[in-house]
């Protein structure tokens, strides 16, 4: 197989890059280990924030990136039709001590060139946030920061580059990268041999080991776990804004925020790992998130019934504590985009941008493509965003939308197709398509239907269906096909 | 859009809102609807197939499809209107319904009087927030039952089981006959959750039952691998060094249901945070004006015979109100559940009509003595959470009822 541009990572990251280079005419393809888009690493499982940018020190890369991907998200969004909500953030001083560093964080943000930061307290403050901890002293308000589902956005913008003729390889992996003569030349996979001449690693938390594939061992990813809770909607309303605590020489703190779908999420804990596959969540774990969130809304510790779910995500921490998005003299061709760390999301617009900008400067002509596609049509939820006379006319020419399979957001089974028809082959590739499964009962109820829908669609059997791809069947015993033996189906 | 007028509108077609349903038929109801968002009428019946439904209502031994379709075959006798796979968005405090099916589109539906009758759903993984992987292989003890009862599918083939609640002692039976391989079914409290003649289960497949245990941690990246159990100390904290681990490729979670308010809340219907339903008159009334609540909407039954009796009582109580038969309570008086009693239903009284009290206590006790305000004590020899306690209000009882807007019911020591 052929290609000018090699995508390595089907993440948030590489998806924007792919889909910033399908503005141009030039060959690309993108490939990613994981049966689906958004499936392997800190895609799936952050914060999902749209930072406003007045963390990170000036002069890195994320100070740079981060404010001007916090402009893009809004086109972006609007275009691919991705929800956001540009809600604003609040870092919160819980002690007098404490207001200094938001001064200070004031001030690196005006630096950063972030708009509208101020410094506010007393009632103004208690207006804009009832629930917060009485004790607050004073905050620092972004208004550009907002919030939006990182999944959602990373397959919108792996649909929208489809659409303009990017390839797409799921359940490829990595093995090798060749260079001759100084140049990468071509990129052994799990399936085949792919030559390209440029070559982005986009491999998240494996970007230390892709790297190392082309000759280059200048930095490791160190995986930071953070782990999360998250509630029901039915708190929708105890907190309007993104909350921080003062932030940590490690981390931004135990967050508590409305996620864009209306639950509320809190987290995460920092806490460096050693296996990149460790997803697993934790009692201490839990505890760290849940003080966490009860110092800035102390009535979630009466909540804990409103609980829904918890999980944990690895972000990939570089051992430089910046972002890494370069080229190298050897081998050329090859683009480093790794240590995507917070505000990876966020920057992900502006990287892409960067990415492309290397590519030029490395040789590669790029040409703006004449038709291309700038929007693209999102799965409609008739239901969970319902109006009344809109609804009514979507259902009159959708009749499968007026049934509700997922109870508890209102999933219908016109958007499950839908979600199956775009590229869905596993349950969690529907949830995070639709959102089925995502709710108070957790799929309790969908489960099941979702499960034959897929088998129906794709033409399998029920009992190969499964979670997220490899050994994780959900039904993996008919307990016909056992009593009868398989060949009497 | 759709639009229609009905008398008598019931919310969920399971056992609550089918006698509720009946009920409204057989007092002179013509116009009435059940919603139901299943593909089925029977809730969660038609996937109990083990026996012991029916023998207070019947007096016989039936299975729950036996059981259910009685009632399902006497709502087509009725010829009472339902639509299937149907689901209400919205309800108004002035009983406007808003709902959607395929191929009807939406409907906006105005109702004289509404029966509440969603019943409950299962508390899920994450409700339960046990740490560990996120694989395949968890289910809840509900939707593992229709997968393997209703549908033919094996959840998998070694099962741990988590809370000895009736319907986890059930599953782990038909489970082992089913040829899965059940490790053992856990309890966190010190006692079985499910009534005795289920533990009859565990015995008849020589299941391990461990008691004042939790799950600490799920193994497995795809699939289920193991799952690690911990001994609590008395306060409830899991004991350092005293946890197994036990291989399975599947983990069955029993842990407590929950009624589904979500569309009473929609209506501004006030909630009981103690049962998680709606604060009930002993009409079954809510704290909105005609609409109605039964079964487990309201608080989680033990048994399907009172759930049907339960919806006979609100099904004809909604007949009544709007045949302009049923003026609403004047005389009001809140109980409240203290110290071992968890909740009362219902919570409201006029303390004019003789009526039976359903209680639910925290810990088992002997020689309970149940007091109601300061004049009212009512024995019992052995109340458990796993039995509902009734408590019947008789006329000579109602007599020395305090005359106060609020009473607490108590066991007193």
């Amino acid at each position: 197989m052929e290609t000018c541009v090699l995508i390595i990572g089907g993440g948030i990251t590489g998806t924007a890059i792919a889909r910033e280079l399908s503005k141009c005419d030039v060959d690309t393809l993108l490939i990613e280990k994981e049966v689906d888009i958004a499936f392997g690493g800190a895609t799936k499982a952050n914060t999902a924030i749209v930072h406003a940018g007045y963390d990170d020190e000036p002069g890195t890369l994320a100070a740079k990136l981060c404010p001007r991907g916090n402009l893009l998200w809004s086109e972006l969004a609007s275009d691919l039709h991705i929800p956001l909500k540009r809600i604003g953030s609040l870092v919160v001083a819980l002690e007098e001590n404490e207001v200094r560093v938001l001064e200070d964080l004031l001030e690196r943000g005006k630096r950063n060139g972030v708009p509208d930061l101020r410094i506010i307290e007393g009632q103004e403050l208690f207006e804009m946030e009832p629930n917060l901890n009485s004790e607050a002293v004073a905050a620092l308000y972004a208004p550009s920061a907002g919030v939006l589902s990182p999944y959602e956005a990373s397959i919108a913008l792996a649909e929208n580059a489809k659409q303009n003729d990017v390839s797409i390889l799921l359940g490829t992996k990595v093995t090798d990268i060749i260079a001759e003569e100084g140049k990468v030349k071509t990129v052994q996979t799990s399936r085949e041999r792919i030559c390209s001449r440029y070559v982005v690693n986009a491999a998240g938390l494996f970007s230390d080991e892709v790297s190392s594939m082309a000759g280059i061992e200048e930095f490791k990813i160190v995986p930071r776990k953070g782990e999360y809770i998250i509630y029901d909607r039915d708190l929708n309303g105890l907190v309007n804004h993104v909350l921080f605590p003062v932030p940590s020489q490690i981390s931004k703190g135990i967050t508590v925020t409305p996620t864009v779908d209306g639950n509320i999420i809190a987290g995460p804990t920092a806490h460096d790992k050693k296996d990149k596959n460790d997803l697993t969540t934790t009692r201490e774990g839990f505890e760290e998130v849940l003080n966490g969130a009860c110092k800035l809304i102390p009535e979630l510790s009466d909540r804990l019934t409103s609980i829904i779910s918890g999980f944990a995500g690895l972000r990939p921490q570089p051992s430089t504590d910046d972002f890494i998005i370069k080229s190298y003299r050897e081998p050329s061709g090859f683009i480093n985009v790794a240590g995507i760390k917070s505000p990876g999301l966020t920057s992900a617009p502006a990287i892409a941008e960067m990415v492309v900008e290397i590519l030029r400067e490395e040789g590669l002509a790029l040409k703006d493509k004449k038709n291309f596609i700038s929007s693209r049509n999102p799965i409609v939820h008739p239901i969970r965003d319902f109006h009344p006379a809109k609804t009514e006319e979507f259902l009159r020419q959708n009749p499968r939308d007026g049934r509700v399979v997922c109870r508890c957001e209102y999933v219908t089974e016109g958007e499950i197709l839908d979600a199956i028809s775009r590229g869905a082959t596993t349950l969690d590739g529907v949830k995070y398509r639709t959102r089925s499964g995502m709710g108070r009962c957790q799929g309790g109820f969908c489960t099941p239907h979702v499960i034959r829908m897929i088998a129906r669609e794709l033409g399998l059997a029920v009992e190969e269906v499964t979670k997220r791809g490899g050994n994780s069947k959900v039904l993996p015993y008919s307990a016909k096909r056992l009593l009868l033996g398989d060949e009497k189906r | 859009m759709i639009t229609r007028r009905i008398d008598v509108a019931v919310i969920g077609g399971g056992s609550a809102g089918l006698a509720a349903a009946i009920a409204a038929r057989e007092s002179g109801i013509d116009s009435i609807l059940i919603l139901e968002r299943n593909e089925e009428l029977g809730g969660i019946l038609p996937q109990c197939i083990h026996t012991g439904f029916g023998l207070h209502y019947f007096k016989e031994n039936l299975t729950g499809p036996e059981y259910i379709n009685r009632f399902v075959r006497k709502a087509h006798d009725l010829q009472i209107d339902y639509k299937l796979e149907t689901m209400v968005l919205d309800l108004t405090c002035t009983r406007k319904i808003l709902a959607v099916n395929q191929p009807e589109g939406l409907m906006e539906l105005q109702a004289n009087a509404v029966v509440l009758a969603m019943g409950c759903r299962e508390r899920s993984r994450g409700a339960l927030c046990i740490p560990g992987t996120r694989p395949a292989g968890i289910f809840t003890a509900g939707t593992a039952q229709r997968l393997m009862d209703i549908e033919g599918y094996l959840p998998g083939k070694q099962a741990l089981i988590l809370g000895s609640g009736d319907v986890g002692l059930i599953m782990a039976r038909r489970f082992a006959m089913e040829g899965v391989e059940v490790k053992g079914v856990v309890e966190m409290m010190p006692y079985p959750g499910g009534l005795d003649r289920n533990l009859q289960c565990l015995r008849d497949f020589g299941i391990p039952l461990y008691l004042r245990h939790v799950a600490t941690f799920v193994h497995g990246s795809d699939r289920v691998e193991a799952v690690t159990i911990s001994r609590l100390d008395d306060k409830g904290q899991p004991i350092a060094g005293e946890d197994r681990k036990i291989e399975c490729d599947t983990l069955v979670l029993s842990a407590g249901l929950i009624p589904e308010n979500e569309i009473s809340r929609k209506a501004g219907v006030r909630l009981d945070p103690k049962t998680g339903g709606p604060i009930v008159d002993e009409n079954m009334e809510t704290s909105v004006e005609s609409i109605f609540a039964c079964g487990n909407v309201v608080y989680v039954h033990d048994l399907v015979d009172h759930v049907t009796q339960e919806g006979e009582m609100a099904g004809t109580n909604a007949s009544k109100r709007v045949r302009g038969m049923l003026p609403q309570l004047q005389r009001r008086i809140l109980l409240k559940a203290e110290g071992n009693v968890r909740y009362v239903v219902p919570q409201m009284i006029s303390g004019r009509n003789p009526l039976t009290l359903w209680a639910r206590v925290r810990s088992p006790a002997f020689d309970a003595d149940i007091r109601i305000g300061k004049n009212i004590i009512v024995h019992k020899r052995v109340v458990k959470p796993a039995e509902l306690l009734t408590i019947e209000l008789t006329a000579k009882r109602l007599k020395d009822l305090d005359k106060v807007e609020e009473l607490t019911v108590s066991i007193g020591d």
